[in-house]
């Protein structure tokens, strides 16, 4: 499976990594993965039994029930990652037709259920602030504060971070930031208002305001190519681990459910306002590495735009979305706190194994022929 | 940039609270000297704290010193 998203090339001037290209499989990490892998890569026949997808929801059940951690459960993380990847396109090879199979979305319905029941049980929640912007905008603030001078991730990147750690650290942000921006617009036709403004104010932003080469996705490809990495969508999913798809599985969950709007906002917020010092901190790292202002540029472009967002984020578009709707408070908040929690745990499994001396990665880069640089 | 009616985008100026100055909308923005200073972004964000390492822009700062707008 050849996952390709195009990116632009522009941005650095450092030749290109040799192509490898991206696996030409990716490996399933468990039966439900094998089985999703298996139907998505061939064209729907219509025939339900041959196509394998009968019991699939039913195998998503059994994958469930025999799960003790579904965040960190390698085969549902990635079983979600391929369901949502259809309608992302993320996944080059796979077959068009299965978006919208009512099969593979009965199947992403139970794995969903299960990882939102988790969330909901082990995110800690905050006390809720009165519905009005001003209130959610200063307690998304104070939620965000503990960790917005950087959480351990930033601050080991800025330190101590070796060359190996900073490519692996970008191997790990891959799977969201070479698609940056996209689950939070999920969210667009589904806000009104103030909100639906605020959001879309931000996400121009992100898509580099009417300039392709300014889309943050596409200078984080910049920067993958400027450290020697592989910038093609997916090339190094088989490297990380079910925590890190965690973290963008829960945004397109978010994203893509109405009924959670709230969370999805929330969850901006909460991104944006841990964005600007751990990207400050982010760039020192790369400096001190010996990387050069196009490697830093996503870096420090993050410094500046997310000090807008955040505000706008906070305010307008969670804050606004309270005051309008008052009962998806609750969600608003929880969408915060989430975002906090799941990329702690994602942040935690990189920081921990620097710390032991080991990769963070799931597996080493250098066996494996014809991937990473 | 004209927006409604032909007329200029009027500038709006929001004061963040315990933050930066949130600016959209048309705006010279200058060095004493009038030099333009780029504005790579419609929206932005001036510092008002003094302690941006990226002034005029905001660059969050202000949080992690627990800047309190007067
Ligand atoms: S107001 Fe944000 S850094 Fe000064």
């Amino acid at each position: 499976m050849a996952l390709t998203l195009p990116s632009d090339s522009r941005q650095t001037n450092s030749p290109a990594p040799e192509r490898a290209g991206a696996p030409s499989t990716s490996t399933a990490r468990g039966p439900l993965s094998d089985r999703i892998l298996h139907v998505i890569l061939r064209e729907p026949t219509g025939d339900d039994a041959l196509d394998g997808t009968t019991d699939l929801a039913a195998r998503a059940t059994v994958a469930v029930e025999a799960s003790t951690d579904i965040a960190r459960d390698d085969d549902i993380q990635l079983a979600l990652f391929l369901l949502y990847g259809l309608h992302y396109g993320s996944l080059a090879d796979a077959h068009d037709g299965w978006e919208w199979h009512p099969h593979l979305i009965a199947a992403r319905r139970v794995l969903e259920a299960a990882f939102e029941a988790q969330l909901r049980r082990d995110v800690p929640m905050p006390e809720l602030p009165e519905p009005t912007a001003a209130a959610v905008a200063e307690a998304l603030f104070t939620l965000t504060s503990a960790e917005s001078d950087g959480p351990s991730l930033s601050r080991f990147v800025a330190a101590k971070a070796t060359r190996e750690q900073l490519e692996e650290f970008l191997i790990h942000r891959s799977i969201y930031t070479l698609k940056e921006a996209d689950p939070h617009s999920w969210a667009i036709p589904r806000l009104t208002g103030r909100p639906k403004a605020a959001l879309v104010e931000i996400q121009a932003d992100e898509y580099g305001g009417g300039r392709p080469d300014r889309m943050h996705a596409a200078i984080f490809a910049g920067t993958m190519r400027g450290a020697g990495l592989d910038d093609t969508y997916g090339a190094y999913l088989d490297f990380v681990p079910a925590v890190t798809l965690a973290s963008l599985n829960q945004m397109s969950m978010f994203g893509l459910n109405r009924r959670l709007r709230g969370a999805i906002a929330g969850h901006l917020a909460a991104f944006e306002m841990t964005s600007s010092i751990p990207n400050g901190l982010y760039a020192r790292g790369f400096r001190r590495n010996g990387f050069d202002d196009d490697v830093c540029y996503y870096f420090d472009e993050h410094v500046e735009a997310d000090a807008v967002h955040e505000q706008i984020a906070g305010r307008d578009l969670a804050g606004a979305l309270a005051e309008d709707d008052p009962t998806l408070l609750a969600d608003i908040v929880f969408g915060a706190a989430a975002c906090l929690t799941v990329d702690g745990w994602a942040s935690d499994v990189i920081v921990e194994a620097w710390m032991a001396g080991e990769s963070a990665l799931r597996m080493p880069r250098a066996t494996t022929a014809g991937i990473g640089a | 940039m004209t927006g409604m009616a032909g007329r200029v985008d009027p500038p709006q100026i929001v004061a963040c609270p315990n933050g930066p100055l949130l600016v959209r909308g048309d705006m010279d923005l200058t060095t004493p000297d009038g030099e333009p200073i780029e504005r790579t972004r419609k929206t932005v964000a001036l510092c008002r704290c003094g302690v941006s390492a990226i002034k005029p822009f905001c660059d969050g700062t202000h949080k992690a010193i627990g800047f309190k707008a007067p």
